[in-house]
């Protein structure tokens, strides 16, 4: 059988062959020396933008985070806006929120990690520190929520003369003990892979500031016996950290699935929880890479559109993956027609609120389905992280309508009522502002780039040319 | 202790010796939605005054509550018996194990509910799971006569026997353990027997309609025994399997009123 030979048209090449492999970070090396230099540049520099910024920053923190919180104790939580059937407010959905964005910083480090995701190397430092400083917000809500927060020592099982300890059937309790586990793992986590990072800055730092790197570089020099130790530990946190992390949202969940109420007693909300989390975090990765590639010194080199294509596949997956979960969870209280979780959903849709269920659906579905399908759309940074804000948005909102929608609506039609923050919206304004502070504050002191792994990638990618294609290789070193 | 799965019980194991097992009935049918019971339970556990405000805004501190529904406009109302609703002392109640710091625990010498205010650390996990909405938390230092200048009077007739409460701390009905514990010590003093009817709660004794009544029910000779034998009796939300201590009775069906 003859076979007629025709040229391969010009049209059906293949899309990468128009790509500049250069225009990758792994095959755009740059010595050691150089890359060392302009990491630590973009930490030494600040100009003014960056003093006003945190003095404005510091400034909200003080005001709306500790005065506002300060306020609030001294005066009992009647000036926040709870009350007998929504017990439960804003704080409680900022505990869920923060809890959600700090989900990214170990979904990005710790799962593209084990599965070697090689787009992952320039940002995971800057996921992980999400990961803590949103953990610290977390708890701070937790915190300003209680009633008596000066004893809130007794939620720590420790030998006391009155022989009490926790009540651990209490969901609060599992909460308690997972968000602490997860905040210690996560520090941990975060500082392994500084490890070689903080050793690098110590060697180029001279006078008083030498002193807090030496310390914390843990006398790290870079031998073999080192590097393979840390590897080591290093594989062994970022296997363990995973179930700490699904864990943790499916018990912050659970405070909600346990009880006995229409609307949260759901089985399906451990497993929708952990994915609305990592909807908000991987959108706050995306507008914090946003932030550092547009502010601080030789950022666009490390964080390219590369990186944001990547987490915008991310994100319109972890999106498509929440709207399945939501209609798990939509549906079947729906159908089965419970009289309580029917006035619940009518509550929701027709009652005062019900422009924030379809702001969350817009957000949450609608907007990211629309705009990342494109990868050009979802390759720009400015757009990327614009959709990131809408969805966190969508997803506070989500919170928000589990939360205080859902204690509106209880089995004593008689208590009904509606809830109108207050205190909450300043102490909200306190830990966003404090958590940007942490972050900026951060950005100064530690390589925001965790630049030891951004050359061992560099080190390991080749391109080999196939036939006429480049190809790229990566040496498998992990 | 332990359950039949094996699963330590967190409740009170104290070798106390049984105390009654106190209960009550509310007569819907009688009541007539006068609100004393709220007053005297006011004068007797030491609730404040929230204000108006607070109050208009679902933080009034009521153990008791009159609630009342009706349908339509006026004049085609159709109303419904008024329905006072407090704690309703549940056997297996839903706000215990979910308080962080056994705040809210269960006595097993009274079958009863015990809110312990001085553990308590607010975290409001426990008026969430309670079906019957009956917990009050106190949002601001009612106490404090410079929140209300006014109500400062009447920081002169708190009761001796029950505590005070401050801000951040979860309360509500104790079917008026204080009234229960001195009858007690007083029939002890005099080596008898407690009497049926000697007990009675706050609601019950200003109740003008004698629609509430209380006593022992684990003895079936006791008036709140047979009440609740009524055909009439009922238990609010029983389908969630809380068993409450609080029998309702509703249907005119023996001819009372009407």
């Amino acid at each position: 059988m003859a076979v007629a030979a025709r040229p391969i048209p010009r049209a059906q090449q293949h899309a990468q062959e128009h790509d500049d492999p250069r225009e990758h970070l792994m095959h755009d090396p740059k010595p050691r020396g150089e890359m060392n230099a302009m990491v630590l540049e973009s930490m030494h520099t600040a100009g003014w933008r960056f003093y006003a910024a945190t003095g404005v920053l510091m400034l909200l923190v003080l005001t709306c985070f500790f005065y506002a919180w300060y306020y609030m104790i001294a005066n009992g939580l009647g000036v926040a806006g709870v009350n007998r059937p929504v017990f439960w407010g804003i704080f409680l959905v900022n505990t869920v929120f923060w809890i959600g964005i700090s989900h990214a910083g170990t979904f990005i480090s710790a799962i593209l990690r084990v599965m070697k995701i090689e787009g992952r190397r320039p940002f995971t430092r800057a996921a992980e520190l999400m990961t803590t400083f949103g953990l610290v917000q977390a708890g701070a809500s937790i915190f300003m929520h209680m009633g008596r927060v000066w004893l809130a020592y007794w939620l720590f099982p420790f030998p006391n003369e009155r022989g009490l300890w926790p009540n651990f059937h209490s969901p609060l309790m599992w909460d308690f003990l997972a968000i602490n586990t997860y905040l210690l793992c996560s520090t941990m986590y975060l500082f392994l892979p500084l490890l070689p990072d903080i050793a690098m800055v110590r060697d180029h730092t001279t006078g008083w500031r030498k002193v807090p790197y030496r310390i914390l570089s843990l006398g790290f020099r870079g031998t073999e016996g080192e590097w393979k130790n840390l590897q080591t530990a290093m594989n062994i946190f970022a296997f363990a950290i995973i179930p700490v992390m699904f864990s943790v949202h499916t018990i912050v969940s659970w405070d909600f699935a346990m009880a006995m109420r229409p609307g949260w007693s759901s089985s399906v909300f451990g497993p929708y929880f952990v994915v609305g989390a990592l909807h908000s975090g991987m959108a706050a990765v995306a507008i914090v890479l946003f932030m550092i590639r547009s502010t601080m010194k030789h950022m666009t080199y490390f964080i390219r559109p590369e990186h944001f294509n990547l987490i915008g596949k991310l994100m319109l997956i972890v999106s498509m993956t929440w709207a399945y979960f939501y209609f798990n969870d939509y549906l079947v209280p729906w159908y089965g027609g419970d009289k309580w979780e029917k006035l619940l959903q009518e509550f929701t849709e027709k009652g005062p609120l019900w422009y924030l269920w379809y702001i969350m659906l817009i957000a949450n579905i609608a907007v990211p389905w629309l705009i990342l399908w494109n990868r050009k759309w979802r390759s720009t940074p400015w757009l990327l992280a614009t959709v990131g804000v809408i969805i966190n948005i969508g997803m506070w909102i989500e919170r928000y309508v589990i939360i205080p929608e859902g204690l509106t609506i209880n089995r004593m039609p008689f208590t009904w009522r509606l809830y109108v923050p207050a205190v909450e919206i300043f102490l909200t304004i306190g830990t966003i502002s404090l958590f940007m502070l942490l972050y900026m504050l951060a950005s100064r002191l530690i390589p925001i780039i965790p630049v030891w792994e951004v050359q061992e990638g560099q080190a390991a990618h080749m391109l080999r040319k196939v036939g006429k294609a480049q190809v790229s290789t990566v040496s498998d070193i992990e | 202790m332990s359950t039949e799965l094996g699963l330590p019980v967190f409740t009170n194991t104290s070798e106390e010796d049984l105390g009654g097992r106190w209960g009550m009935v509310i007569d819907q049918d009688i009541c007539t939605g006068c609100q004393a019971c709220v007053a005297a339970c006011a004068m007797e556990n030491n609730i404040p005054f929230v204000g108006e405000v607070d109050a208009a805004y679902g933080r009034s501190l009521q153990w008791i509550r009159i609630e009342r529904f009706w349908e339509g406009t006026f004049p085609e109302v159709k109303m419904t018996p008024y329905q006072p609703m407090m704690c309703q002392q549940c056997h297996r109640a839903p706000c215990e194990p979910v308080c962080p710091v056994f705040a809210s625990v269960h006595s097993a010498a009274e079958d009863l509910n015990l809110q312990v205010y001085n553990r308590c650390v607010g975290t409001r996990y426990c008026s969430n799971n309670c079906p019957y909405q009956a917990r009050t938390f106190n949002w601001r230092d009612y106490t404090d006569s410079s929140l209300h200048p006014e109500l400062t009077t009447l920081h002169n007739q708190l009761n001796p026997s029950v505590t005070v409460r401050r801000r951040g701390i979860m309360e509500k009905c104790t079917f008026c353990i204080q009234r229960i514990r001195q009858s007690e010590d007083a029939a002890k003093a005099e080596n008898r027997e407690l009497q049926d009817g000697e007990v009675v709660p706050a609601c019950a004794q200003a109740c003008p309609a004698d629609a509430i009544v209380f006593g022992r029910i684990d003895d079936p000779e006791s008036r709140v025994s047979q009440a609740a034998r009524s055909a009439r009796g009922y238990h609010h939300l029983e389908e969630l399997g809380t068993l409450p201590r609080v029998t309702y009775l509703k249907g005119e069906t023996d001819g009372r009123r009407g």
